[in-house]
């Protein structure tokens, strides 16, 4: 009786899954295997591996990695100061808010910012550096990415920081180690495991970035993400756009199996 | 202070903002070579020392003196000190014998070194063969020995020792207080121990500290502290006692529940009021008649070892005794004791004054 309860209780989400994440994929599988024409083939994925389609593929992963990268190297610097300071639970709010504006805001509000007469060639005038060309460039495109993934980096980096037992670093310092030595031995690898969520978080959606692509980086950039919304959208092949996003699928879980949490000698 | 003297405290005070003091005025020597306890009720400020001398905090007020060099602003990572933690502090990504070899790396000693070092560290506290082992596949008790070993291994002059035992079973408790001791007296390292357990404090040190709201009431040998405890605190936290107000009629004659006993404390005033102390186990069952107090029995527990038996005199005083016979409930019985057994301890008498009355009438009683 009880068990057949408690199998009620699983039909919302048995239906969800079903519904939103199951059907979803069998048809993206499904349609991947149709060419432009309409007929069943394998010729999208013969396509893909066309250097066309790797340089893509590759093109992509690199831009997520850079993200990530940047992303990690003012996440982990900002998380420590964070749980340093008094009131953390209120400074990490004030990081947390940005994320909470809708993400096209933020972008168009960055092509005000860096475009030929935003406010960030007005300062570099003022600054005696003359106008640039900073909207439609990597180096924008990289940027607004790492602004607006950044909270999600803080968060878990900031929770591991502060579940960290603060006698691991006394003993470390009992035992002789300096404060670097302190942070590269213990406090980084007990933190790891944030770490690799935070990147995970990040460098996944990063891979199929499409609207930041188009806004920001004026399409210079060509990920896979802006691949499958021209052809769904532009191009109407909908047979390669599926066949991109099962790669996309395929990557996606690689990733999350490489950078899964290991339960070994875990201790608090 | 002596060539022995490790770590001197030169009136330290430590005080977190506006908060009262956690340490007041505090003044001690640590000799080498020697198992000290810091013995007090939670929050008493043993744990506030023990991190003064490790280094994680410095002295709000006064000196520290680690062999006659000043340290109050020397880092942890720069004392030739190690500590065991109450909860270990064991890295959980590394095993058993990189949490040992710790400190050596960061010395960057020779890897041959280091394993040698390492492996006889284990051996030491009887964990050969664990080498390989991840920390949480380790017990208890083990991660206690692995803790000991990551700080012996570094060969320190002072071992600083939190609580370490507070997480174990009580079987397991005592051999360790067993093997802590020995561990001391082999390698001769001195050892500062922190405990709220005064049966442990008794039963390992060559010294205690009674400790209590940032000071210390008592310093002194075990049986020191036990048999001359110097007033109803100390009295109160090593062992159970029975305090009654009594006063001192002359040298060596003490009344109290309306009765004058003979003692074997002077150097006190005529008429003196005074507080008596007489520990449960030297009280002695006889009959109502016979005995030198006459009570009668309210209740009494089985101990095991002995039985508890709470008395109450005519005065309403109540009476503590531990007996291996056992008496009847609501009985009169009587109970006897030897003068040495009566502990007078004067009202408000600082450690000092105690020590220098002792010594005092000590001379007195060797002239006479």
């Amino acid at each position: 009786m009880k068990a057949k309860s408690r199998n009620y209780y699983l039909i919302p989400y048995v239906l969800w899954i079903a519904l939103f994440v199951i059907t979803p994929i069998v048809l993206v599988v499904y349609y991947s295997f149709f060419n432009i024409e309409g007929e069943f083939s394998l010729e999208n994925y013969q396509k893909f591996f066309t250097p066309v389609y790797l340089k893509m593929t590759l093109s992509s992963f690199w831009y997520a990695f850079l993200i990530t990268f940047f992303t990690l190297l003012i996440a982990y610097p900002t998380a420590y100061l964070l749980t340093k300071t008094k009131h953390k639970q209120l400074w990490l709010l004030l990081i947390i808010v940005p994320s909470w504006i809708n993400l096209l805001l933020k972008a168009y509000a960055f092509i005000g910012i860096f475009g030929t007469y935003g406010a960030a060639n007005k300062f570099l005038e003022v600054m005696g550096v003359g106008g640039k060309q900073i909207l439609f460039t990597d180096f924008s495109f990289v940027f607004v990415s790492v602004y607006i993934f950044l909270p999600f980096m803080i968060l878990p980096i900031f929770n591991a920081l502060d579940e960290l037992n603060p006698s691991f670093i006394d003993a470390s310092k009992d035992l002789g180690a300096s404060s670097w030595r302190t942070f590269s031995r213990v406090v980084f690898p007990l933190t790891l495991d944030g770490v690799k969520s935070g990147c995970q978080i990040v460098f996944i959606p990063a891979l199929s970035l499409f609207m930041l692509t188009r806004l920001i980086a004026g399409n210079r950039v060509i990920t896979l993400g802006t691949a499958i919304e021209q052809h769904f959208l532009v191009t109407q092949d909908w047979g390669m756009g599926a066949t991109i996003a099962v790669f996309l699928i395929i990557f996606m879980v690689v990733i999350m199996l490489l950078t899964g949490r290991r339960k070994r000698g875990e201790m608090r | 202070m002596s060539d022995q003297t490790i770590i001197r405290f030169e009136n330290v005070t430590k005080q977190y903002d506006n908060d009262p003091a956690v340490l007041n005025d505090v003044s001690f020597e640590i000799e080498r070579g020697k198992f000290y306890t810091l013995l007090g009720p939670s929050g008493c400020g043993k744990t506030t020392i023990l991190r003064l001398i490790a280094g994680f905090i410095s002295p709000s007020k006064g000196n520290i003196y680690f062999n006659n060099k000043k340290v109050n602003e020397v880092p942890a990572n720069k004392r030739q000190v190690n500590t065991v933690f109450q909860d270990y502090a064991l890295f959980p990504h590394l095993n058993v014998f990189e949490n040992v070899a710790f400190g050596l790396r960061i010395k960057k000693l020779k890897s041959e070194m280091i394993n040698q070092k390492v492996i006889e560290a284990l051996k030491f506290v009887n964990l050969e063969g664990y080498e390989k082992r991840e920390i949480k596949e380790m017990s208890g008790g083990q991660r206690q020995r692995v803790a000991i070993a990551r700080a012996i291994v570094n060969e320190p002059e002072l071992i600083l020792l939190d609580e370490p035992l507070s997480a174990l079973d009580l079987k397991l408790r005592t051999e360790m207080q067993y093997e802590l001791r020995e561990l001391q007296r082999n390698l001769g390292i001195t050892f500062i121990f922190v405990t709220h357990d005064q049966e442990e404090a008794l039963a390992m040190s060559d010294e205690i500290f009674v400790l209590n709201n940032g000071k210390i009431e008592q310093s002194g040998t075990p049986n020191d502290i036990y048999d001359e405890p110097i007033n109803r605190f100390v009295a109160d936290f090593i062992g159970e006692s029975n305090i009654v107000e009594g006063v001192m009629v002359e040298d060596y004659v003490v009344q109290f529940t309306g009765k004058t006993f003979d003692c074997v404390d002077g150097g006190l005033n005529q008429n003196e009021t005074v507080e008596i102390v007489i520990r449960p186990e030297d009280l002695e069952i006889t009959s109502p008649n016979v005995g030198k107090l006459k009570v009668k029995v309210d209740s009494q527990l089985f101990r095991g070892v002995h039985y508890e038996i709470s008395c109450y005199d005519e005065d309403g005083n109540e009476w503590l005794v531990h007996s291996t016979k056992k008496a009847i409930v609501g009985s009169e019985i009587g109970l006897n004791f030897e003068p040495e057994d009566i502990h007078v301890m004067r009202l408000g008498e600082t450690e000092e004054e105690f020590d220098k009355r002792l010594e005092a009438y000590e001379e007195g009683s060797y002239e006479s």
